[in-house]
């Protein structure tokens, strides 16, 4: 029987209109790119990437109908944001998941990425067995033979060049216990050379922020968002990067009717939520923070009462604004000052107000100044220290947080302790291992507490001329452990780097863009592959964005023979001779380190950033009672037997012993509350007086504080000069009194015993003292912020005045970003190549993106590389939307063939490429180069293929985020 | 009995794909059929809006009305179902659909449909609840565990719900005057004339 539809809605809804054109009019970027895989059946798509004769695939795991289902939890691969994913096991298979209600940060919720997980582990396009390149064919080996084979060509290395030729490439994909070990192996072989993915994402953040108030990490949570009332995301996308924390974000926007302002080059899908948005210059974040700061001075909407009590310096910034009026920020960033004008007034008057960043303001060579300008903004406004404020600074990977605090950097041993002598001496005494046993192991005293190569820089160390790095020699290998290739700018120099290696191991769950990149390079041997498991596939910890600890399980074993972090790990110490000393107080079964002996070893040595309370069995209880913990405060209450009174994954600093139960800090520096209750003032690093300035704070200290002013951090002699030393046990004198000559001298940081924390918060007190902020920070190249025009800028008129920092020697090599800098105004490059370049995150990949492009259902929804053209931009050049185009780079001939996607989103001038695409390489396809299947779903060329030189003199971050480039139709 | 349906809130959608492959998770869907999608309007400018689309589980459901082997049928909780013995892939009811709800998949090189496949609202199919066989043809029978669809229990935003029809107008009107705008209540004119007023 036909129903007729009532008359005059007889034509189609516009909903059906749209979805009716999708096979012929291209709507948006994914019906555009994937037309085929939508309601015509998309099977054609299936054909094009070689996957077989056209049926329907077989069921990955079906529910076994009567078998009994197994509950496990872990935590999400795929982000920071921490979303406790929840399996279903039948019979040790993953046959179902299940929306995690119990989490307070997700409440059942995912986002694509997240939804997806459990293809992992099925994967067919997993690297499944150790490999090896025998005369360019990639074969089959033995765990063994792969251990042994790489072992010795290390071991041979180390003979003729050193430590520190051997590179150390580790992961924020490890768990803390895995990034644990890694560190410590790098150490126990004797090099500074190991880092880790936060070089490229947050290592400004971490400087730049560290530098200013004592720790580089987001100060309060995803979830304390919805306090605010004043949010702007200024360089970030969560939308896409973070797509769970805009349920904290949205949702707090619509209760509080609050501002959600949005600061990018590109219109983004954050910004397509915004009350406001401001289309910036790329890389004019300092100008337009300024901007704002001059309106807020000019009218007086500073917070004066914090910044006399809580701030050093200010006095300086405000001098500074000078130089930055309305017409001047206009003319660098492209920004009307009324604009400005409305939404400082917003940030510094309508509070409690966030700034919330990622990427956008890190990934420059003026990384660390914009997170510096933007924590002086959030100082300025008082927004900082209070529930609903501070800089939310949205990590990127699952353990990035974690795997920088325990300094897989090659800038420090674990938890921020440096490279100095004292440094080595308390790892050496937590390790139970001689000081001069570590020292036999480096080349030298001298190089062994200076900092190593950082990883943006590592094919530099491998091509440049041996004088102009300083160390014995070269790098001529590299062990990389979960680090994508293709996420590190500049991918024609590192070609040439890789074919130039001795040695090249791959550890991870896929062959990466490394293995097709070396082939490319023309690599015929001395490069190994071993199979990773997942984080599904094993245990451990991990740290979300807010700091938060949470221990997850072992979902299911893995499927072929995968081995986890910790047994490559061991199995590569105990080649080198190095695990009897490295695993001394960690108990090992089989060839697997058992992480929660791992963790405690961490545990006792992790003063200095409060990963001393947060034992395995406190973290396993968190998972257990997660739906005890507040939505917004994220505290559990006082009264539970288990959890009582903690706040959620017991977030960094959770100081003393686990026995004392002090509750970790949900948000940073808020003097609200008992430091027993997670208050804290801002951390006395900086020393206690400056220019005849104290640096401590003035009549501000925490809640029920015994000392009502600022005071220093706490070693024994201040606790000798107030008489508290007294309340020490005599236990723990004793070990006090083993650390060190001068007793005096033990802090804090340094005590073992943990009687140093406990007694100073026994009184209320701080144990890293209570100083103020700096908003002058006298250590760093530019101590205020200044405007400096990127490497490679369309604005050659601003280059003179406005140059990047001169030249200099950094980490061992040679930073000539302002030769480069001259050098392309002198050539014009900027007329050649007058687009400028940015790049971003998809929602469906992360990172290098050959694990989520293997992902049958992610896949599907990305199917091509693409780059995002404004429409005038593409009329001048007669290129249509879905076309095929080149887009060529200012440096090394560069190119890439990828289509493209003609849209408002950004501005004219300006394109955008995401950074998750590689295995095409200069228009050609790589799928060849990788095992026999194993290679990605989906292939495309990678942004970093047309990125340029540029690093950001504090970290060498690189710069992806603003290059040249021209686009023609291919 | 209660009256399912589907409400995506349009200011809540962040086009993050997480109903599409909570979804293909759930029930295992191949490549290149999409029983649920989101879909984008005014893309890369001012006003851009996405709203995530499957089947609505229509009153009167116009795909029942134009099948010729009357292969639809509704659960006591109005969930639109179909057998695919019945089915024989001729496409009228992609046609009659308002929203592009029904997918075929290819099954020879000269483009003729296999048997039709849609959102089950996660409730199966005409097959026993909760066995292989309807797994292999339908997915996974949440509803007759008690559970909702998971596209909407996964939703980042819980800007799709799914459930009562009462119970997500509740919700959503609640939102609504929360916020003090609203972009209506995407296709429920269509599925199930009527609207959500507040």
């Amino acid at each position: 029987m036909l129903t007729k539809r009532k008359s005059g809605q007889a034509g189609r809804t516009r909903l059906q209109t749209l979805m009716g054109a999708v096979s012929s009019v291209p709507l948006d970027r994914r019906t555009f790119l994937r037309r085929s895989g939508l309601a015509v059946g998309g099977m054609a798509a299936v054909g094009a990437f070689h996957l077989g004769t056209i049926k329907k695939a077989e069921a990955i795991s079906p529910p076994q109908p009567g078998v009994p289902i197994e509950l496990r939890k872990s935590i999400c691969t795929h982000c920071a944001v921490g979303c406790t994913v929840t399996a279903e096991v039948q019979n040790g298979v993953w046959t179902g998941q299940e929306p995690s209600w119990d989490s307070p940060i997700n409440r059942g919720s995912h986002c694509a990425k997240g939804a997806s997980v459990r293809e992992l582990v099925h994967s067919d396009r997993r690297l499944k067995y150790p490999m090896k390149l025998v005369s360019g064919q990639w074969e089959r080996i033995s765990w063994d033979d792969a251990i042994n084979g790489i072992g010795d060509k290390l071991r041979e290395i180390r003979e003729k060049s050193g430590p520190d030729s051997v590179y150390w490439m580790g992961s924020a994909k490890f768990s803390n216990e895995g990034t644990y070990l890694f560190r410590k192996l790098a150490a126990f072989w004797g090099t500074n050379n190991q880092d880790h993915q936060a070089r490229i994402c947050h290592s400004t953040t971490v400087s730049g922020v560290a530098n200013t108030w004592g720790y580089g990490a987001m100060t309060n949570s995803f979830n304390d968002i919805r306090n605010a009332k004043t949010m702007i995301i200024m360089g970030g996308n969560p939308a896409e990067a973070h797509p769970i924390s805009l349920q904290h974000l949205l949702e707090g926007k619509e209760l509080n009717h609050a501002n959600f302002i949005v600061i990018d080059p590109r219109f983004t899908r954050t910004a397509a939520h915004a009350t406001d948005y401001v289309r910036i210059r790329s890389g004019t974040d300092i100008a337009v923070l300024w901007g704002m700061l001059w309106h807020i001075f000019e009218n007086g909407w500073e917070d004066k009462e914090f910044i006399a009590q809580r701030v050093y310096g200010m006095d300086e910034i405000r001098k500074e604004m000078a130089k930055y009026p309305p017409e001047e920020v206009e003319r660098i960033s492209g920004v009307p000052g009324e604009q400005l004008k409305r939404v400082a007034e917003m940030f510094a008057t309508q509070k409690p107000a966030t700034l919330i960043w990622c990427m956008g303001q890190t990934q420059h060579t003026v990384g660390t100044a914009n997170v510096r300008a933007s924590c002086i903004l959030c100082l300025a406004t008082g927004n900082v220290g209070k529930p609903g404020t501070g800089a939310n600074i949205f990590r990127g990977h699952d353990n990035v947080q974690g795997a920088t605090d325990i300094g897989l950097d090659v800038t420090t041993l674990p938890f921020y302790y440096g490279l100095t002598e004292g440094a080595w001496n308390h790892w050496a005494r937590v390790w139970e291992v001689e000081y001069d046993y570590l020292l036999s192991r480096f080349d030298s005293k001298e190089i062994m507490e200076a900092p190593g190569i950082p990883l943006t820089r590592w094919f530099d160390a491998v091509s440049l001329p041996k004088e102009q790095i300083a160390q014995r020699d070269n790098l001529r290998a590299m062990f990389v452990q979960g680090h994508a290739s293709n996420s590190i700018t500049r991918i024609p120099e590192s070609v040439k780097g890789l074919a130039k290696l001795d040695l090249l191991v791959i550890a991870d769950p896929h062959p990466t863009t490394w293995a097709s990149l070396a082939v490319q390079g023309g690599r015929k041997d001395n490069t190994f592959l071993l199979p990773v498991c997942t984080q599904f596939e094993t245990s451990g910890s991990r740290v979300a964005s807010n700091r938060s600890i949470q221990w997850g399980e072992q979902i299911v074993k893995p499927s072929f023979e995968q081995k986890d972090d910790y047994q490559v790990i061991y199995r590569l110490a105990q080649k080198l001779g190095l695990a009897e000393r490295m695993f001394k107080n960690i108990a090992v079964e089989g060839d697997r380190p058992v992480p929660e002996d791992v963790l405690r070893e961490m545990n006792r040595g992790s003063w200095s950033t409060g990963y001393c309370g947060q034992s395995p069995e406190r973290l396993k209880a968190h998972m257990k009672n997660q739906r005890k913990f507040d939505l917004v405060t994220l505290r559990a209450p006082k009264d539970d037997p288990e959890v009582g009174g903690d706040y959620y994954g017991l977030p960094w600093p959770c100081w003393g012993k686990p026995e004392l139960r002090h509750p970790g800090t949900a948000n940073l520096y808020n003097t609200g509350l008992h430091v027993m209750d997670g208050g804290s003032p801002f951390r006395a690093r900086f020393g206690v007086e400056r220019n005849g300035q104290t640096l401590l704070a003035e009549g501000s200290y925490t809640e029920g504080s015994e000392l009502t002013d600022g005071y220093p951090e706490f070693t024994m002699a201040v606790l000798k000069k107030l008489g508290w030393d007294k309340d020490l046990t005599a236990e723990e004198l004793g070990v006090i009194q083993k650390i060190g000559s001068d007793i005096d001298k033990v802090s804090w940081s340094t005590d073992l015993s943990g009687g140093i924390q406990r007694v100073v918060l026994s009184h209320g007190c701080h144990p890293y003292g209570n100083g103020k902020a700096r908003a002058v920070a006298w250590n760093l190249p530019d101590p205020i912020p200044v405007h400096r025009e990127p490497i490679y800028t369309p604005r050659v008129d601003l280059v003179e005045k406005y140059p990047t920092l001169p030249d200099a020697i950094q980490f061992r090599l040679p930073n000539i970003g302002f030769s480069v800098q001259k050098a392309a105004v002198d050539k014009g490059v900027a007329k050649a190549f007058p687009l400028i370049l940015t790049s971003g995150r998809l929602v469906e990949y992360e990172g290098g993106g050959e694990e989520t492009r293997s992902n049958r259902w992610l896949a599907e929804l990305q199917q091509e590389m693409f780059v995002e053209i404004n429409p005038a931009d593409a009329a001048e050049r007669g290129i249509s939307d879905g076309a095929w185009v080149w887009v060529t780079g200012a440096e090394s001939n560069s190119k890439a063939k990828v289509r493209a996607l003609v849209t408002q989103r950004v501005g004219k001038g300006v394109t955008f490429m995401p950074f998750h695409f590689g295995g095409w390489f200069q228009g050609e396809d790589l799928r060849q180069n990788y095992p026999q299947g194993t290679d990605p779903i989906v292939l495309g060329e990678s942004a970093n293929s047309i990125t340029t030189y540029g690093y950001d003199p504090v970290t060498n971050m690189q710069e992806p985020k603003v290059t040249l480039c021209q686009v023609m139709a291919a | 009995m209660a009256r399912m349906k589907f409400l995506c809130d349009a200011d809540r959608c962040i086009e993050c794909n997480a109903c599409v492959t909570a979804c293909k998770n759930e029930h295992d869907v191949p490549w290149g059929i999409n029983r649920r999608r989101v879909v984008t309007i005014n893309d890369g400018k001012p006003g851009e809006r996405s709203v995530s689309m499957a089947c609505m589980h229509c009153t009167d459901a116009p795909c029942a009305a134009v099948c010729p082997v009357d292969c639809f049928y509704t659960t006591a909780d109005a969930v639109v179902l179909h057998s695919k013995d019945l089915c024989i892939g001729c496409g009228y009811c992609f046609y009659a659909c308002p929203f592009g709800a029904p997918q075929y998949p290819r099954v020879g090189n000269f483009g003729s449909r296999g048997k039709m496949d849609k959102c089950t609202f996660c409730a199966g199919g005409p097959e026993q609840d909760s066995t292989e066989v309807e797994y292999a043809k339908y997915g996974a029978n949440r509803l007759a565990e008690g559970k909702l669809p998971l596209c909407a229990e996964m939703c980042s935003t819980k800007s799709l719900l799914a459930g009562d029809g009462e119970i997500i107008a509740a919700i959503y009107k609640e939102r609504v005057i929360q916020r003090g705008y609203g972009s209506g209540a995407w296709g429920w004119q269509t599925a199930y004339r009527e609207t959500i007023t507040v």
